[in-house]
């Protein structure tokens, strides 16, 4: 039996990807108080504490704000360094740690507040045993 | 009916590295070594609270290196807090009245792991993609975060570990005992900007044990002349904050712990004359100032530059030399810590004394997360 699939999956839980193949954000929002969070099957809500069935799942915004950074210099082995790990507020929530790509490396690269944009692409050709391919997010940043 | 407890021995072994001992042995040290400063011995323990993060069952491991009495023995992993639960533990079982005189022991063998915070498990390895899960990375964006609130500047960060070096050039148990200008750490291998190597902890083997020791047995032995009482002894998680669980928070959990450790011991801040704070990251120190009340929100920088922190300072923050210089035995710190907080109450701390030191504060955080806060006392 094979596992392998045509079709690259999401390497994350808040990826989606269609039967076209076309990848999408999906979070989740608690009707109760409001708290957002990168998932799409949670038990209950972490800050007030409702079941799963006070959660909602919405598609998040493509855009958001850089809150902190850091340029990691040394990495694991095969892990290609530079590269700037990043949490980024997506408009509206939730926060998602993601890699900034498409930019330099210096103190004005990381600071807060810079805006960014999410995109989709190949998980640097990380594949799993099975061979298959996954589809990750990536942040870029927002031209003015 | 509850009461006070103490410690009544306490040692840490010489952090380093120890590739042809095992853990249980390096744990066996520590505590016969408590055991012999409080003047006990194996039989006189009716309880273990003992702790690792890499060997399982260390406590009976311990044991059978130094006596199997058939007690009651659990083991704890709660990350870098793993030591500090183990006193918290003995603490309340002592307090809850079923036991007088009990052992905490943690115990780390870290030799060779290299730098922790694996990517997180799933189909595909996601370092590099989720962005960065080291620690370096992961402290490091905490500090970033701080630094954009506060205006502390890497040079800030970098002064951290100035002092903390400095410190243990004073300290023989320090893994690392060398002066480290601040040109000589800004300039260090940069692992994750705002951290160069010198900036993060070393992963070191280790061990620290203590005897915890109800006020009633203490008094019934005569001890209380070596007894350094527990005034308060506080844990707290991460409480919700809106970046979780994509941010660890070590700043919540922090500021909880302290809290409730002022409330119990029945002190405010500037009753503390020294403190052992986890500075598994250079930037963290900062942070847990404010956190921990040393000054008010905002002002942790200052309390840097002005060096109120600094041995002869009004509050001496690491005088040990911290875990950037004593080296990092994940499950061994938190008692390590208060091992140091101990010397300098009794006067024994030599060079680094912080002169008429009566009452010290220890912490640690592990990630994930949970801080522990005690606040010890020398009558």
């Amino acid at each position: 039996m094979t596992t392998t699939t045509e079709l690259p999956r999401a390497a994350f839980p808040f990826i989606v990807v269609d039967d076209m193949g076309r990848p999408a954000l999906t979070a989740q929002r608690c009707t109760k108080c409001g708290a957002t969070y990168p998932d799409s099957e949670r038990m209950a809500c972490g800050k007030c504490g409702a079941r799963a069935d006070a959660l909602e799942a919405f598609s998040p915004a493509m855009e958001g704000t850089l809150h902190s950074a850091v340029i990691v210099r040394r990495g694991f082995p095969g892990v290609e360094v530079p590269f700037i790990s990043a949490v980024v507020d997506l408009d509206g929530g939730p926060t998602l740690k993601g890699t900034l790509r498409h930019s330099g490396f210096e103190l004005d690269d990381i600071q807060q507040g810079r805006r960014v944009k999410v995109v989709f692409d190949d998980a640097l050709g990380r594949q799993d045993k099975n061979g298959n391919s996954y589809i990750a997010h990536h942040f870029e940043p927002l031209s003015a | 009916m509850s009461q006070d407890t103490y410690i009544v021995g306490i040692h840490m072994i010489d952090f380093g590295r120890y590739p042809h001992r095992t853990p249980a042995q390096l744990g066996a040290q520590a505590a016969l070594e408590a055991l012999d400063e409080a003047g006990v011995t194996i039989h006189d323990i009716e309880a273990v609270f003992s702790g690792s993060n890499y060997t399982t069952m260390i406590g009976q491991k311990i044991l059978q290196q130094i006596g199997q009495t058939g007690v009651q023995i659990i083991n704890l992993v709660n990350a870098c807090s793993t030591g500090a639960s183990a006193v918290r533990m003995a603490t309340t079982a002592i307090r809850a009245g079923e036991f007088d005189t009990v052992l905490c022991v943690g115990v780390e063998q870290m030799t060779g792991l290299g730098m922790l915070g694996g990517a997180v498990p799933g189909s595909i390895p996601t370092e590099g993609i989720l962005g960065s899960a080291t620690m370096p990375a992961v402290f490091g964006e905490s500090g970033m975060e701080y630094a954009a609130r506060s205006g502390a500047t890497f040079a800030d960060f970098a002064q951290v570990a100035v002092k903390n070096h400095h410190n243990a050039t004073m300290n023989p148990k320090a893994f690392l005992r060398k002066e480290t200008p601040l040109d000589m750490v800004m300039e260090a291998e940069m692992i994750a900007y705002p951290l160069t190597k010198l900036m993060c902890s070393v992963n070191v083997d280790g061990a620290a044990a203590a005897v915890v020791m109800s006020e009633k047995k203490v008094k019934e032995l005569g001890l209380m002349d070596r007894a350094v009482r527990i005034r308060a002894s506080s844990m707290a998680s991460a409480p919700w904050q809106e970046r979780d669980p994509v941010m660890h928070d070590v700043n919540g959990p922090t500021r909880l712990a302290a809290q409730k450790a002022y409330a119990m011991a029945g002190v405010d801040p500037k009753d503390i004359d020294l403190v052992e704070l986890h500075d598994c990251f250079a930037s963290v120190e900062i942070q847990h100032y404010e956190n921990l009340g040393l000054c008010g929100d905002g002002e942790g920088v200052k309390l840097l530059r002005d060096k109120t922190t600094e041995i002869g300072g009004r509050i001496p923050v690491n005088a040990s030399g911290g875990l950037l210089s004593k080296g990092h035995p994940i499950a061994a710190t938190g008692i390590a810590n208060m091992y140091e907080i101990v010397q300098h109450l009794r006067g024994h701390a030599g060079e680094r004394q912080v002169q008429g030191a009566k009452i010290g504060m220890t912490h640690v955080v592990g990630l994930g997360t949970s801080a522990a806060v005690h606040i010890l006392e020398k009558m």
